[in-house]
């Protein structure tokens, strides 16, 4: 018999508690273990990107990443975009521009564009074509996902103008705007984030 | 085949960019695909996979495997041949090259499956797999598809006595006169590598046999073809009336999963084995190694005949495919590439030698253009030479020999029909989007400091919704009749008089077919299309359909709505007539309800008239049922008959589309690195149903086109090896490496189909190869580079630099 390792993490605001085969990788945790299927697995090599998910606000591939690595930290996915039945911005903004045809590598994609927003929240479109080279799509050439989460900056600055809470309220905790202008690293930001989380569980 | 085509019909939500209606789930993370199902008792299974590309298996040692705890079941490819009769095959001689879901007694490419596992996770079905121990002896494999047809090539399969699983020369007109007679003949060898589709998510399927009821339901991301699914349910041994396959989301296909139904059989072969709900989905080896959806590997050996003032007059050309160790679909991306032979040119006679070739490969399915962006490519490669031979402009030459807007309907030397189309106005509009003159400035100033960018010019075709003769022409004595290749729907609309259509295929794969059935049923009842329920049907109750494929899907779900829509407001009439008491002839569909003509007070909404239907039966006439629901399934419109000695092979893939794809781009000629400076698309798809979705589908399809043309590639060495078997090797474009393209359209309607809509999923990939290949040749002029093989990788590029400078010693510093 394996030894199990009990892991204590937080995905999308929620502490959870669970033991798990050293082996066990952290996308089969999420999905099967957590039942958040909208982290997908596409090349199991860490190449296409389509696994990716936020630990403590920075994307990772969870397909090449053990979910024992993942023990303390704070995790979020594509789940935790949206909240009180409202679209995260991103999420938005990928409709609206058609952003996606699949649909499978899109939660991937929308995640990553919540990290390129964050460190910087007005992109340029050579700067988002670069961003998302991370990730791979085979449906849509690109072009409308980098209209996406340029239509994201636009309407996530807009917001963060008017009313700064509005994307805290709408948001994961790492996609708030408020979190981005006071993050370059990642330490410090993780505790706000956290907290972020947290009021947003309760309010 | 009636023309339907309406002129200037008013339109309220064809032709409008709207959301797409699929996409909220999607960005939710809840896509609902095929590996977050999870039924109750659920196993899982792997496969374990050939290492060799052609050995005979001795014997298969499975007691470890079957000892490890949490294992249920090892099933080797003897047992699945008695569980399982062979798969579904379309190919020549079924009998012959005889396909298994589990390879038997020999394997003949990298990836075959030799044994299933099943286990109460994937973790412990890999476990197991791994402890599996196969003897195989080692055969010489065969790689090359020409040293394949030589005498004492090893054979993949003994009893065909050969490689060649299928030849056939057809020829249409008189093609030795027009080469006597033709001033200027070119010939080339071209090179089509293989390629595939690669969707990110593989194909998968869950598979539950219930001993009780004998129901064997299996949810699949890959099988369309409602009315082919007795043949599966023949492989599985159960009666076909007691198959119920579930259609599930495709997180894209590209045509690889078109009838991918291996994955399929085996989970529903392992579930009847153990008896519980089996899951089997494809981890990213499997898909690259054992799909059977590789896409066309193609040698020509062609020529060209032609008059020195440019008009083209025929083509004669040999091809050798490699079809891999199986060929399921026989040559039909052959019979694809016969719908449009000859591109959008008056080229009156043309000979077409096929040699479908079996090595020791991955067998080919469909990938995006099922052969006919291969044709194109090839078409427009010879074009160009011709060009360069008589020195004639790229897009002169084209212009002289386009057939021109008043000889539509026209019929190519093949037999097939072109329905409509207005050629010029496409590569006129093309050419008005891109400042041709600024870019020959900036060539010449460029190559100056040792800069080379190029231009490539090209149009070509895009075939549409194919009756299935292209499957079935090859034979003199075909072993059935052509089909339809229907597709089906039904409305039902309930007593609030809202609206489910019911779907009977495989429909979505990515492109937007809900959106599609939305919009068209939208403009039918004049509701939101977001207020269109769209649910799907199993297999079990289904009407005839086919699904997505040769980009016919949005033209016959339109056809199939129409219908179904008709019925229905042939029964709303009767009832409005009896309650606004006035005469069926006298009444008028306007603005979601049915009115006395002209007397807009004088009406019945549909809320009213599906509450009568539903609830009030005893107060309309006897002849009323209660109930509004209709369906309709849709047979192709327009397909003849090929003549007996196939010197015409008749219409089998009529709604022609046409594009013109420039693309400017640079080439580094020290790394043989390609970028691009601008990249125009104009597509001609008939009437628009959503121009912003059809531009994804475009851009989509160039970029995979980018893919093919420069990078990708299933390598397989001399050995018979995989060589790309992840995506570290396997390169599909990044961001990077996709251009924004500046997309125009053209709106020619097909007088043959509903609307007037044309399919348009495949084009961009049918016509990046073709343009790329030109533009590196232009790029690359100095250096006499002549893209005669792609990919056409930076080594590749490199090479035919060096090659050129080695031609004209000059040109070396």
């Amino acid at each position: 018999m394996v030894d199990r390792h009990r892991i204590e993490l937080v995905v999308n605001g929620e502490t959870e508690t669970q033991e798990v085969e050293p082996r066990r990788l952290l996308v089969d945790f999420l999905r099967e273990d957590l039942g958040l299927l909208g982290a997908h697995i596409g090349c199991e090599h860490g190449v296409c990107g389509t696994c990716t998910v936020l630990m403590n606000g920075e994307t990772i591939r969870s397909c090449i990443t053990f979910a024992v690595q993942a023990d303390g930290q704070e995790i979020t996915t594509v789940e935790g975009l949206a909240s009180n039945g409202k679209f995260h911005p991103v999420q938005e903004a990928f409709w609206e521009k058609q952003g996606l045809q699949c649909g499978y590598c899109t939660p991937a994609m929308m995640l990553r564009t919540v990290e390129i927003l964050r460190e910087n929240p007005s992109p340029t479109r050579d700067q988002v074509r670069e961003g998302i080279a991370s990730q791979l799509c085979r449906c849509t050439g690109y072009q409308y996902i980098i209209d996406a989460v340029l239509e994201a900056a636009r309407t996530m600055s807009a917001g963060a103008e008017t009313d700064g809470k509005v994307l805290v309220k709408q948001g994961a905790g790492p996609s708030s705007a408020e979190a981005a202008a006071q993050t370059q690293g990642s330490g410090p930001a993780l505790e706000e984030e956290a907290e972020d989380a947290s009021r947003q569980k309760e309010s | 085949m009636a023309v339907t085509q309406q002129p200037k019909v008013e339109r309220k939500w064809i032709g409008k960019s709207i959301r797409r209606v699929e996409d909220p789930r999607f960005l939710l993370g809840r896509g609902a695909y095929v590996d977050d199902i999870t039924l109750p008792g659920m196993l899982h299974a792997a496969i374990l996979r050939s290492p060799y590309p052609h050995a005979t298996i001795k014997s298969i040692d499975v007691e470890a495997a079957r000892s490890l705890p949490g294992v249920v079941a090892v099933v080797t490819g003897a047992e699945a041949a008695e569980l399982c009769a062979p798969m579904p095959d379309f190919g020549p001689a079924p009998d012959k090259h005889v396909w298994r879901c589990l390879a038997v007694d020999k394997v003949r490419y990298v990836g075959e499956g030799v044994a299933a596992v099943v286990a109460k996770s994937r973790y412990l079905a890999e476990d197991a797999r791994d402890l599996i121990q196969v003897d195989y002896d080692p055969l010489p494999p065969i790689v090359d598809p020409e040293q394949a047809l030589e005498a004492g090539a090893p054979l993949v399969h003994d009893a065909l006595g050969s490689n060649v699983a299928y030849e056939r020369t057809f020829t249409f007109g008189d093609v030795d006169k027009d080469f006597a007679e033709a001033e200027v003949v070119v010939s080339d060898r071209l090179r089509w590598n293989r390629s595939g589709g690669q969707p990110l998510e593989t194909v998968g399927a869950v598979a539950h046999y219930d001993l009780g009821t004998g129901m064997m339901t299996i949810h699949c991301n890959s099988l369309t073809f409602s009315h082919f699914l007795f043949m599966m349910a023949n492989t599985l041994k159960v009666p076909s009336n007691k198959l119920d396959v579930k259609p599930v989301n495709a997180g894209g296909s590209f045509g690889s999963k078109f009838w991918a139904v291996k994955v399929a059989v085996l989970s529903g072969m392992l579930s009847k084995r153990v008896g519980r709900p089996v899951k089997l989905v494809e981890d990213r080896i499997d898909n690259i190694s054992n799909c059977d959806h590789h896409g066309s590997d193609r040698v020509y050996y062609v020529e060209m005949a032609a008059m020195k003032d440019g008009t083209l007059r025929s083509l004669r050309l040999r091809t050798i495919d490699d079809y891999g160790a199986y060929i399921q679909f026989g040559t039909g991306t052959h019979g694809n590439s016969l719908a449009q032979l000859v591109g959008p040119y008056r080229i009156k006679t043309a000979q077409y030698q096929v040699q479908a070739v079996l090595t020791n490969k991955c067998q080919q399915g469909a990938y995006r253009g099922f052969g006919s962006e291969v044709t194109n490519w090839m078409v427009e490669r010879m074009v160009d030479l011709v060009a360069q031979e008589i020195g004639m402009d790229a897009v002169d030459i084209r212009r002289r020999n386009f057939i021109q807007p008043d000889q539509f309907p026209y019929f190519i030397p093949t037999g097939n029909m072109y329905d409509s189309g207005n050629y010029e106005a496409v590569l006129d509009k093309a050419l008005s989007m891109i400042d041709l003159e600024h870019w020959r400035a900036e060539q010449k100033r460029l190559r100056e400091e040792g800069r080379y960018i190029g231009i490539g010019v090209i149009s070509a075709q895009e075939r549409s919704v194919f009756s299935a003769t292209e499957f079935w022409f090859w034979f003199d004595e075909p072993a059935a009749k052509v089909t339809s290749s229907p597709e089906s729907v039904t409305l039902t609309v309930d007593g609030a008089g809202n609206i489910t259509a019911t779907l009977y295929s495989c429909a979505f794969w990515g492109n937007s077919a809900e959106t599609m059935v939305a919009q068209l049923v939208a403009e039918e009842f004049d509701v939101e299309p977001q207020n269109v329920n769209i649910v799907y049907s199993g297999s079990n109750r289904s009407l005839p359909a086919t699904g997505p494929g040769g980009s016919r899907f949005t033209v016959m779900v339109a056809g199939a709505v129409q219908g179904a829509s008709t019925r229905i407001k042939e029964k709303m009439f009767k009832v409005a007539g009896h309650l606004l008491e006035a005469d069926v002839g006298d009444l008028e569909w306007t603005d979601g309800a049915v009115r006395v003509k002209g007397v807009p007070e004088r009406s019945k909404p549909m809320a009213e008239i599906a509450a009568w239907l539903h609830l009030f039966k005893h107060s309309l006439p006897d002849d009323i049922e209660s109930g509004l629901e209709a369906s309709k399934v849709y047979d192709h419109p327009y397909t003849t008959m090929p003549s007996d000695d196939r010197t015409n092979l008749g219409v089998f893939y009529p709604f022609m589309g046409n594009a013109c794809h420039i693309p400017v781009i640079e080439v580094d000629i020290t790394t043989g690195h390609v970028t691009f400076l601008q990249y125009v698309a104009v597509h001609d798809a008939g009437t628009l149903v959503n121009p912003r979705s059809l531009g994804g589908q475009i851009i989509g399809g160039t970029a995979q086109g980018i893919g093919t043309a420069l990078y990708e590639r299933y390598v397989y060495d001399k050995d018979g090896q995989l060589l790309t078997s992840s995506y570290m090797d396997y390169l599909i474009p990044s961001a990077m490496e996709v251009p924004d393209l500046e997309i125009g359209h053209e709106e020619t309607p097909s007088p043959f189909t509903v609307h007037g809509i044309k399919g348009g999923g495949e084009g961009g990939r049918m016509m990046t190869p073709a343009a790329l290949s030109a533009a590196i040749d232009d790029a690359l002029a100095p250096f006499g580079v002549r893209c005669n093989e792609l990919p056409a990788t930076p080594e590749r590029i490199v090479n035919w630099i060096e090659e050129g400078r080695s031609r004209q010693p000059e040109l070396t510093e």
